[in-house]
């Protein structure tokens, strides 16, 4: 039983991180229709990012979050800019090979700068942990957790509470008729894609050091976050956020009691099952964002 | 002169061995040679039906793991208890079973996966890559998981009177790449130049139209995906008999990433395409190991897939092909561009 509660616990701290990959990729592919295979290389940026400000310049802990999330931002504004605008109406597969492009430079230039040896952050939680009952956890995780919610409860509120969202979500419904509404799309889909690839960053930045940072942390991270967004149905931020919880809890729970080796596995068969069975994923109240 | 060119192709690339000695570079025609052979099956998918598979490494990686396992023989023990013994068998049957096996599992992956498209489709095929990936991985007893297999034979050429000569040399392996990919080359040029080929490019162009005259999609899609695989399951037996050695990083992304390069950057949807994109990519790592690391090859790689994208969509056989005015009557159809 103790273990199982250590599972849960575990699952509640990668699933607020999975969450937020998930709820970035599936406004980008929602919004854009832009398979974006980057996405893994964002959540590795923003764990690199937190390695280098707090660890080797020694910036404080909570401000190289921000400044890794922030960074974030700017990347994947500059990857829209120079990538994805000049390829506008091209189909899904064409930019699909772009994006597929630059996943291999983000992977392998971080692989070029940073070497294989993986890296662990400093954090100012030092080893002490919080008990709760017969589980024990760490307040880094805590603190992981809870910033994850938190970065949960904004995307939502700001793709339902502020006109930027409500412009987003015109876009994702009819990309014409909001253009034709006055919505300027050029800035959505870069609006888009700078807040997706932030959530990436950030999920990255938090989950980094709990963990270890490497190159190739963000090899699969692309393909569970695609994994998350078939799983909660396109565009859906809460379809998303259970998407998230309910790939942690099948990995945690599949490592813990089937075997560690297939841990990977679960994503690509809740990719499969679902695709197979319920393609609108589980959660899609038709196509709509918020 | 246009019906002389693979002729021409084939004898230059026959005498490569007469006249090239140095091993290394040898070595590299051989592995180039057998991932143009796995480029040109992507090819009938990609180029001719429209389907972007990025799971296709799973069926070089299967038919690399049945060729070697084939060959080498395993003893495992399944649930229940079961026993399963096998004793090593010849070679050729390997190569035989991989190309069987590799064709079931692409029939079993069309059946699922031609269910979506677009986007759906390829995460679907990479899942799959990954899962067999994860297997191959895990399943120590039968794979050996990261140790390895190691000491798998080589191909053995049966000769009336001299007995049996094992093709351990580079240039004996060099030759029978060349001879398979002749085959593969007349195989898919036979097929994309039949009613079949036609009905695949067909429903590349417009589905619902094709639908609509007549046209059993998912029967064409499926014989697609089957040829496809059984012919990268043959590239993946060569691979696993030439370097004798083969581990799960056979099922790495990369590769078919690679693949892909190669199609789209040599043209995809010609014949020529996979071999042109094919030559080009196989001797970039050649060149570049002297200046660059491997990371530094593979940003390379990127940067060069990201650029072919924006400069020459349509890859390089089309474009040769504008420049002289050569234009096939039954290729230039295949090219004409889907209503927008």
């Amino acid at each position: 039983m103790n273990e199982f509660l250590q599972h849960i616990v575990n699952m509640l701290i990668l699933g607020g991180t999975y969450a937020l990959l998930g709820i970035g990729l599936t406004l980008i592919f929602g919004i854009m229709r832009v398979v974006n295979f980057a996405h893994g290389e964002l959540y590795t940026f923003g764990a690199y990012f937190v390695y280098l400000v707090s660890t080797v310049i020694g910036v404080n802990f909570f401000l190289s979050l921000i400044i890794a999330v922030a960074f974030g931002c700017i990347l994947g504004a500059a990857i829209e800019f120079f990538l994805l605008r000049p390829m506008r109406g091209a189909d899904i597969d064409t930019t699909m090979l772009v994006m597929i492009g630059a996943m291999i430079v983000m992977q392998n230039t971080e692989q070029f700068v940073w070497g294989g040896v993986a890296k662990s952050v400093l954090t100012p939680f030092g080893e002490s942990t919080l008990a709760l009952g017969p589980v024990s956890v760490s307040w880094l995780r805590v603190f992981v957790f809870f910033s994850a919610l938190a970065l949960i409860a904004g995307s939502y509120l700001l793709i339902n509470r502020t006109k930027i969202g409500k412009a987003m979500r015109a876009t994702f419904q009819d990309r014409d008729t909001a253009s034709l509404m006055g919505v300027n799309i050029q800035v959505i889909y870069m609006a888009t894609f700078a807040i997706g690839s932030s959530l990436a960053a950030a999920a990255g930045a938090l989950l980094g050091p709990v963990y270890v940072i490497s190159p190739h942390m963000g090899d699969i991270a692309s393909l569970k976050a695609f994994a998350i967004v078939i799983l909660g149905g396109l565009g859906s931020i809460g379809g998303a956020t259970i998407g998230g919880f309910i790939l942690a809890f099948a990995e945690e729970v599949g490592a813990g009691y089937i075997s560690s080796g297939y841990r990977d596995a679960m994503g690509f068969l809740i990719i499969i099952l679902v695709l197979m069975f319920k393609p609108t994923g589980l959660f899609a109240r038709s196509e709509r964002i918020g | 002169m246009r019906r002389l060119l693979p002729l021409l192709a084939v004898l230059a690339f026959a005498s490569i061995p007469l006249w090239l000695k140095d091993p290394y570079l040898l070595n590299a025609c051989v592995t180039t040679g057998i991932f143009i052979i796995a480029a040109m099956s992507l090819n009938l998918l990609l180029g001719y039906t429209g389907q972007l598979s990025l799971g296709h490494v799973a069926f070089f990686g299967i038919g690399a793991y049945v060729s070697a396992l084939t060959s080498l023989g395993f003893d495992i023990e399944l649930f229940g208890g079961i026993r399963v013994v096998h004793e090593p068998w010849p070679v050729w049957i390997g190569f035989v079973l991989a190309v069987i096996i590799a064709g079931i599992c692409g029939y079993l992956v069309g059946k699922l996966s031609f269910r979506v498209r677009g986007a759906y489709f390829v995460i679907v095929t990479i899942s799959f890559a990954e899962v067999v990936r994860l297997v191959a991985l895990n399943w120590v007893e039968l794979t050996q998981g990261p140790l390895a297999l190691t000491s798998i034979p080589p191909f053995t050429l049966g000769l009336p009177g001299l007995g049996y000569l094992d093709l351990y040399g580079k240039a004996a392996n060099f030759y029978l790449v060349l001879a398979i990919g002749v085959v593969c080359y007349v195989i898919i040029s036979r097929l994309t130049r039949s009613r079949v080929g036609r009905a695949m490019v067909a429903l590349k162009e417009n589905e619902s139209l094709a639908v609509s005259v007549g046209i059993d999609v998912t029967r064409y899609l499926i014989l697609a995906a089957v040829t496809s695989a059984a012919i990268a399951g043959a590239a993946g037996s060569l691979y696993a008999h030439y370097l004798r050695i083969i581990d799960p990083d056979v099922f790495m992304f990369l590769y078919t990433v690679t693949m892909v390069i190669m199609v789209i950057t040599g043209g995809k949807g010609t014949l020529a395409g996979p071999i042109v994109g094919g030559l080009i990519f196989g001797f970039i790592p050649v060149v570049a190991r002297s200046f660059a690391s491997p990371e530094s090859q593979w940003i390379l790689y990127g940067a060069l897939m990201i650029l072919i994208v924006f400069v020459l969509p349509q890859g390089i056989v089309p474009a040769i092909e504008r420049w002289f005015g050569v234009v096939d009557e039954n290729e230039g159809r295949a090219k004409l561009e889907p209503a927008k």
